[in-house]
């Protein structure tokens, strides 16, 4: 079941968010500090953004923007967006959904939980999906779906392989029926890929759970995960109350599913780009001038 | 057909008397074998598998059962398969798509179980594998909705070629109560979220999502268990009939195309 499961996505943001507000002081100004959301060690921002918003202590990877994953994934400049425009409409007419649409999309400056483009990671050429928790905790609904399979369908089409990074609350319960449908539509698209020998890299990053790790996030040929990342199916809370005992700390981190064998490797954020390449390579995808294949 | 809103629906189907696939098994199927297991890990009583006839044609059946009482719920873990049972459902798809024999599945499920096991088994690889493998499986597949379809839990049953609803089924993302908790952190505004969230047989069949609706006697299945199952038994020899006679080809593209048209957005 997927009930609960943005609760419980929500209930550790605001726990995330509540540690920082008790990690601070009136003297000390605000996002000087950074309090860990798995080991609760507290120290300077400066000191966590150096490191990639990582952290220092016990090595969880907190969850970046889909500038700044961008930013530390592709070549420079060498990504083309793909569908920039395509926006929610409200197929279910739930109430005032429009509304926090479009003020999530001038926040962020997106226009739904995913973007999706080609570019070249050290030289090699990919179709790339960057999911932003961000934006309604890059829960699935039709732009994501129709984004993801028009990814996977170009990468079919042009012999690319595929790199998503994964984040998700699950499906967007606010576009009903529709959202449940994309996940057989993007694990539809990523089973074409697939079959016409195509490769498929999933790098699930903080958090990803429901309906999208029960599609595309599970698809991978190969999948990675950061550390200590939160990935699972159904909701921590949902789970406690099922069984009423408390859950291990591990429980649904990138380490319990190493554990019980569902992660081919956790790979630190400072070594993904060249992880990535490495994969690249040696399924014999070749190098490429990132300028001369932008211009023809 | 009667003009029952989705809160009406929910409580039919709630109906403790409603009929299970317990019952429609032995009313539509001949000769129906059970068989067991995922071969990896073990057998779960909440998906029911097995070949039999229906009007004399081998067919592979895969359903999930919902228990008529309190025991039956308990060895059927009301319904909720664990990865174990999506691994089976799978491993007899594969077996009916070597044996050229159409499968027909029944979703009846709040969703997939929840539980520490059930994650440590892979729950959302299981459910994504059932989606991925269903789409491309070259043979006719067709689901059919009993009571509640909830969530990933359904879907792995329902990639298809054709997806028919029982009259007062409903299908939905998430069940109403799990909606109402998301959405207003109040699941007692179950009945309300039935209403808003659009996921009766009729809502479904505008969005394109289920192709046929079965007609159930007035007041539901429960009032004659035996009409509505040959309702459905006629419904799945004529579809039967109608899937088989395409090529496969045609029949794997127009599936894939049945679920990648499905989408509401603009493009700017």
């Amino acid at each position: 079941m997927l009930e609960d499961l943005f609760k419980t996505v929500k209930d550790r943001f605001n726990a995330e968010n509540a540690g920082q507000e008790q990690a601070k002081t009136p003297e000390i100004p605000k996002d000087l500090l950074f309090k860990c959301p798995r080991c609760q060690s507290v120290f300077y921002m400066d000191e966590f953004e150096k490191r990639r918003k990582t952290c220092p202590t016990c090595n969880y990877h907190a969850r970046l923007s889909w500038r700044e994953r961008l930013e530390i994934t592709a070549d420079k400049d060498s990504f083309v967006q793909f569908d920039e425009n395509m926006t929610s409409l409200n197929p279910i007419g739930f109430p005032d959904y429009e509304k926090k649409i479009k003020s999530l999309q001038e926040k962020n400056g997106i226009n739904d939980a995913i973007v999706t483009g080609v570019c070249t990671i050290r030289g090699y050429r990919a179709v790339l999906g960057i999911m932003d928790s961000n934006f309604m905790m890059a829960s699935m609904g039709s732009v994501v779906g129709e984004k993801i399979a028009r990814a996977f369908e170009y990468a079919t089409e042009n012999k690319l392989p595929v790199i998503l990074f994964t984040a998700s609350g699950g499906a967007r319960m606010q576009e009903g029926i529709i959202s449940l449908m994309q996940m057989a539509k993007t694990s539809g698209a990523v089973k074409r890929h697939s079959d016409a020998g195509g490769l498929y890299i999933t790098v699930l990053t903080d958090p990803t759970t429901g309906g999208v790790t029960a599609s595309f996030a599970s698809l991978g040929d190969i999948i990675l995960a950061e550390p200590k990342v939160l990935v699972g199916f159904a909701g921590r809370r949902v789970i406690q109350d099922t069984i009423k005992q408390k859950l291990p700390d591990d429980f649904q981190t990138a380490e319990f599913l190493l554990e019980s064998g569902f992660v081919d490797a956790i790979v630190d954020r400072k070594s993904m780009r060249k992880s990535l390449s490495n994969i690249l390579r040696l399924h014999n995808y070749k190098k490429v001038d990132a300028v001369a294949w932008q211009h023809g | 057909m009667s003009n029952l809103s989705a809160t009406q629906r929910l409580e039919i189907i709630r109906e403790k008397n409603r009929p299970t696939v317990n019952d429609y098994i032995p009313a539509i199927f001949h000769h129906f074998t059970e068989f067991h297991g995922d071969r990896h890990y073990g057998d779960d009583a909440a998906i029911m598998a097995g070949i039999a006839t229906l009007n004399s044609v081998p067919v592979t059946v895969i359903a999930q059962v919902k228990g008529r009482n309190l025991d039956e719920n308990k060895k059927s873990n009301f319904s909720m398969p664990h990865p174990e049972g999506y691994r089976k459902a799978l491993r007899l798809a594969y077996q009916a798509e070597k044996f050229h024999r159409p499968v027909i599945c029944f979703v009846d499920t709040p969703g997939a179980f929840c539980g520490v096991e059930a994650e440590k088994r892979g729950q959302g690889e299981a459910i994504a594998k059932n989606i991925a493998e269903f789409m491309t499986l070259k043979t006719p597949v067709i689901s059919v909705v009993l009571g509640e379809g909830g969530s990933g839990g359904a879907l792995a049953l329902a990639v298809c070629d054709e997806l028919a609803m029982l009259e007062n089924a409903l299908y939905s993302v998430i069940s109403p109560r799990g909606f109402a908790s998301i959405l207003w952190k109040d699941p007692s505004r179950e009945k309300e979220a039935a209403d808003l969230m659009k996921i009766t047989a009729e809502d479904l069949q505008r969005f394109g999502v289920c192709d046929k609706i079965i007609a159930e006697p007035v007041g539901g299945a429960h009032n004659d268990p035996n009409l509505t199952a040959d309702n459905i038994s006629e419904y799945l020899m004529d579809a039967v009939a109608r899937l088989s006679a395409l090529d496969t080809d045609t029949l794997l593209e127009k599936r894939y195309q049945k679920f990648r048209k499905i989408g509401v957005f603009s493009e700017g």
